[in-house]
């Protein structure tokens, strides 16, 4: 396999040290920038994938416990009515998660994928710590604010 | 409909909506809204409230790509996404506020709009002689990247900061308002205003509507406007669809392919108009 891996490497020479002919922040070093996008992209790949995979076992869930959902097209009223309560909060979903709940594990998966984004915000903050770049800290720490301030201007609406 | 069938004929419109979307280069959520409202008759903050997080999974899996490749300009990104996520909370707000019926009408315009820019001329080359600008030089956002097709590292400088900025913002409150990632407005400011290469801005743009998306979603999801039954197959689906539709044959080439879905867009542009305006 690493045989393989060299020629790959060859080919995207993006991870080569790039020329470039303009003048670059004092302390810029591209391989701590490349480590920063591997380390993003593998935190966007993972999460999408582990947050399908919770989705759909949720789903499965769902059907294995309730067979009525098969059948009863009442349930289907019942279930996405403007009012129906699933679960919002952390803690409402936690709890319906330890009791398996297939719409809770569901509710995990998505809020597992909403969360990719902001992990992804949230380690960039470090990323510019470690890259010594304090306004982009600042810059990428207001990024974070705004949206944890999301989760609570629906509640203040709703 | 009992609940199986309704889930398994949202997941299929929904891979059909991801097919398209990606060959078409405009992404699913533009299109998975008029076939759950108009196919399905579900209620549009539903259908929009499950649009946004199937946008998260599918920009991601091309960001990621893209952010390895040393595609995305990152530092453009971050800066602009300051912008992208407070029109997304807007947005998001808004469309609480607003009814039904002015978020199809809205949606109408901006998928006609959408439809009619695949046809934008687009700058190919970067332009390293844009003009000065201090903010730029400041946040030291000029990058390079190396572009296959012309076999070679493209050096670019970014210009107009503050217009761009300016932009992202109303690309965000489209977003957060009709769950869509908006990229057809987010390319344009980049390239146009702040001349970052086509490939950068696509990328970029990919980059920057997963975290604009979370914005709008966080508010939907604690308003409620997420319901799982809807949002679990339009996630899976839309992603199934997308990762289909760019092994099926890259971007559609043909322009004659490309008139007809223009054409199909417009007429789908206009139901959601005239749906909007028949509701009381």
């Amino acid at each position: 396999m690493s045989e393989q891996a060299d020629p790959m490497a060859a080919k995207t020479p993006a991870a080569a040290p790039l020329p470039s002919a303009r003048p670059r922040r004092p302390g810029a070093d591209p391989k701590k920038v490349r480590q920063v996008e591997i380390l993003i992209s593998s935190i966007l790949r993972i999460g999408v994938m582990v947050s399908l995979a919770v989705i759909i076992i949720g789903s499965a869930m769902s059907y294995v416990h309730h067979p009525e959902l098969v059948r009863s097209s009442a349930e289907l009223h019942r279930l996405t009515r403007p009012t129906s309560d699933f679960p919002r909060t952390i803690a409402q979903v936690w709890n319906g998660v330890r009791h398996r709940r297939g719409r809770a594990v569901i509710v995990a998966g998505l809020g597992l994928l909403i969360a990719t984004p902001v992990v992804r915000v949230a380690v960039s903050i470090l990323a510019f710590v470690y890259e010594k770049d304090p306004v982009f800290v600042i810059i990428t720490s207001i990024v974070l604010a705004l949206l944890l301030l999301s989760f609570f201007l629906g509640r203040i609406e709703g | 409909m009992d609940p199986l069938t309704f889930m398994l004929a949202v997941f299929g419109c929904s891979v059909a909506a991801g097919v398209l979307g990606s060959l078409l280069g405009l992404g699913g959520g533009i299109i998975v809204i008029p076939a759950l409202t108009l196919l399905l008759g579900i209620p549009i903050r539903w259908a929009v409230g499950a649009s946004i997080v199937s946008v998260i999974a599918t920009s991601s899996g091309a960001a990621a790509a893209y952010v390895r490749e040393h595609m995305t300009n990152l530092r453009v990104a971050m800066l602009l996404e300051i912008a992208t996520t407070t029109g997304a909370l807007t947005g998001a707000y808004l469309s609480g506020i607003l009814g039904g019926r002015w978020l199809f009408i809205i949606f109408g315009v901006i998928l006609a709009y959408s439809a009619l820019a695949m046809f934008r001329k687009r700058h190919e080359l970067a332009s390293e002689n844009a003009p000065p600008s201090w903010l730029a030089d400041r946040l030291d956002l000029h990058s390079e990247y190396y572009d296959r097709a012309a076999d070679k590292h493209i050096v670019y400088r970014v210009t107009h900061v503050p217009l761009g900025f300016g932009l992202m913002y109303i690309a965000g409150v489209v977003s957060g308002l009709l769950g869509i990632g908006s990229g057809s407005l987010k390319v344009p400011a980049m390239d146009l205003a702040m001349r970052l290469p086509i490939k950068v801005s696509t990328a970029t743009s990919n980059f920057m509507i997963g975290v604009t998306a979370a914005a709008s979603a966080g508010v939907y999801f604690s308003r409620g406007d997420i319901d799982p039954f809807i949002a679990a197959p339009v996630a899976a689906g839309v992603l199934a669809g997308a990762t289909v539709g760019s092994h099926l044959l890259g971007r559609l080439q043909s322009n004659v392919i490309r008139i007809v879905f223009v054409i199909v867009l417009l007429w789908i542009s206009g139901q959601m108009l005239w749906k909007g305006v028949r509701m009381s």
